[in-house]
């Protein structure tokens, strides 16, 4: 049985006919074409599906599309704004922190709540905040420091320079 | 993984979701924070006929004081419960619970009632309602009913909810006097289930006798565990360190462990020990004894 359900995924609504088991991460991927959001473990245990429902960071895989109806959703393609690229973005380009980059998008769309509700987050914050995503090659450390520097960025601040520091 | 098809209804009142209950019995399923059982229904464990959402029902998501008595709705999402002032005042043991519990992503999603109703018991509240005393309130076709926490779990995945019934609240009293409470668990991980956990509250008298004591155990039983004797230790007196080695001692011994992947038998009765030990020493310095 069809539901029909609208969604407005990244500003623009959406009207789809969908399976009840259709999985939000599959309406967007799959239905909307937006396949920055990427499908790591399907367990929600990884976080490479996280969105924004309602502004909330979730696993897109662990929630159905019928449950997004009526609500918003923001995915990577979301963020960059006028032809700039969001803090995180940026933060994540100056500061090496990706080099497969699959787990890029669900640590940007996390890291966006954890500096909605927390501006100024210290390194511990950082990583608990990024607890629920994984990364397997490049480490956390750029990770956590594409995060400070998004955060100074949006403060206002100068971010801590991103040249490497030879000892 | 693609879940087996079902119905879905979004029901906006309860009456709506109870009369949904009624016509489906055993094939429906409520879907709360569903980070428990959209995954069950993805490894095609859990094939219901119908999904009863209850997201959209008002009313069920609140943390407030009434009458010496605190109430959670049951649709209180983990990261609310979290984040809560009025918890941090009184039960700072559901900052401690709810740390442990999965990720920041999937806490903004799983329920304090859906962790209860879901009757597992390497789920992390349970432990705490035990050792907080808490009330289950379940609503059906005939109004609300109130369950004791220790009336609520039955077996695995088994609770004392009816067919036709719905968690709608918890009620928790809020002690007098000196009062800790505490919890932790042993995980291999972040997200990972407890290879073993202990909550703990204890209230203590002016003269530092223990008048009410809750342990309950996370993981190392097939329900959720309830450490009568060793609470027994603990009452009526002052808490000696030979008291407290005592309860640690009854706690590893009441248990009822499997060995896993997350340790041996053996292993996780020790580590109930040191956890019990550990969680009576918190609760008390934030009882005001040290």
């Amino acid at each position: 049985m069809l539901k029909q359900i609208t969604v407005t995924v990244n500003g623009a609504q959406h009207t789809a006919e969908v399976e009840p088991r259709l999985l939000l991460v599959h309406l967007i991927r799959e239905v909307l074409n937006l396949t920055g959001t990427h499908i790591g473990c399907d367990t929600s245990s990884c976080g490479a599906c996280t969105i924004l429902l309602d502004g909330k960071s979730v696993k897109s895989c662990t929630i159905l599309a019928v449950q997004a109806n009526g609500k918003s959703v923001t995915t990577i393609e979301g963020m960059i704004q006028n032809g700039e690229l969001h803090p995180l973005q940026e933060g994540f380009k100056e500061n090496h922190a990706l080099q497969c980059g699959f787990c890029t998008p669900g640590m940007i769309m996390r890291a966006t709540e954890l500096l909605a509700n927390n501006p100024n987050p210290t390194e511990e914050e950082i990583r608990w905040g990024i607890s629920g995503n994984l990364c397997r090659c490049t480490g956390y450390n750029n990770i956590v420091k594409a995060i400070e520097y998004a955060g100074a960025k949006m403060r206002g601040e100068e971010p801590a320079s991103t040249e490497p520091q030879f000892v | 993984m693609i879940a087996q098809s079902f119905n879905y209804e979004a029901p906006d009142t309860l009456a709506k979701a109870i009369a949904l209950l009624q016509k489906y019995g055993d094939e429906a399923k409520i879907l709360s924070g569903g980070h428990s059982l959209i995954p069950m229904m993805k490894l095609r464990f859990a094939t219901p006929e119908c999904l009863i959402d209850i997201n959209d029902i008002p009313g069920l998501s609140h943390i407030k004081e009434e009458g010496g008595v605190l109430k959670i709705g049951a649709l209180t999402r983990e990261a609310e419960v979290e984040h809560s002032d009025l918890l941090k005042k009184h039960f700072p043991i559901f900052g401690d619970v709810t740390k442990l519990i999965a990720d920041p992503q999937v806490r903004n999603r799983g329920t304090l009632g859906g962790n209860l109703a879901h009757g597992d018991a390497a789920n992390d509240h349970p432990a705490v309602m035990l050792a907080l005393n808490a009330t289950v309130i379940a609503t059906g076709p005939d109004g609300e009913r109130a369950i004791p926490i220790d009336e609520f779990f039955f077996g695995f995945y088994m609770t004392a909810l009816q067919p036709d019934e719905i968690l709608t609240e918890i009620q928790i009293p809020i002690p007098e006097g000196n009062t800790g409470n505490a919890y932790h668990k042993l995980e291999r991980k972040v997200g990972d289930y407890a290879t073993a956990g202990v909550a703990v509250q204890l209230t203590l008298d002016q003269s530092g006798n223990c008048t009410a004591a809750g342990i309950g155990l996370t993981n190392v039983n097939p329900t959720p565990l309830r450490a009568a004797r060793s609470e027994q230790a603990l009452l009526g007196k002052p808490i000696t360190e030979a008291s407290i080695a005592e309860a640690a001692q009854y706690a590893s011994e009441d248990c009822s462990p499997s060995s896993d992947l997350r340790g041996s038998e053996e292993y996780k009765r020790a580590m109930v020990a040191v956890l019990v030990k550990r969680m009576i020493h918190k609760a008390l310095e934030r009882a005001g004894v040290k």
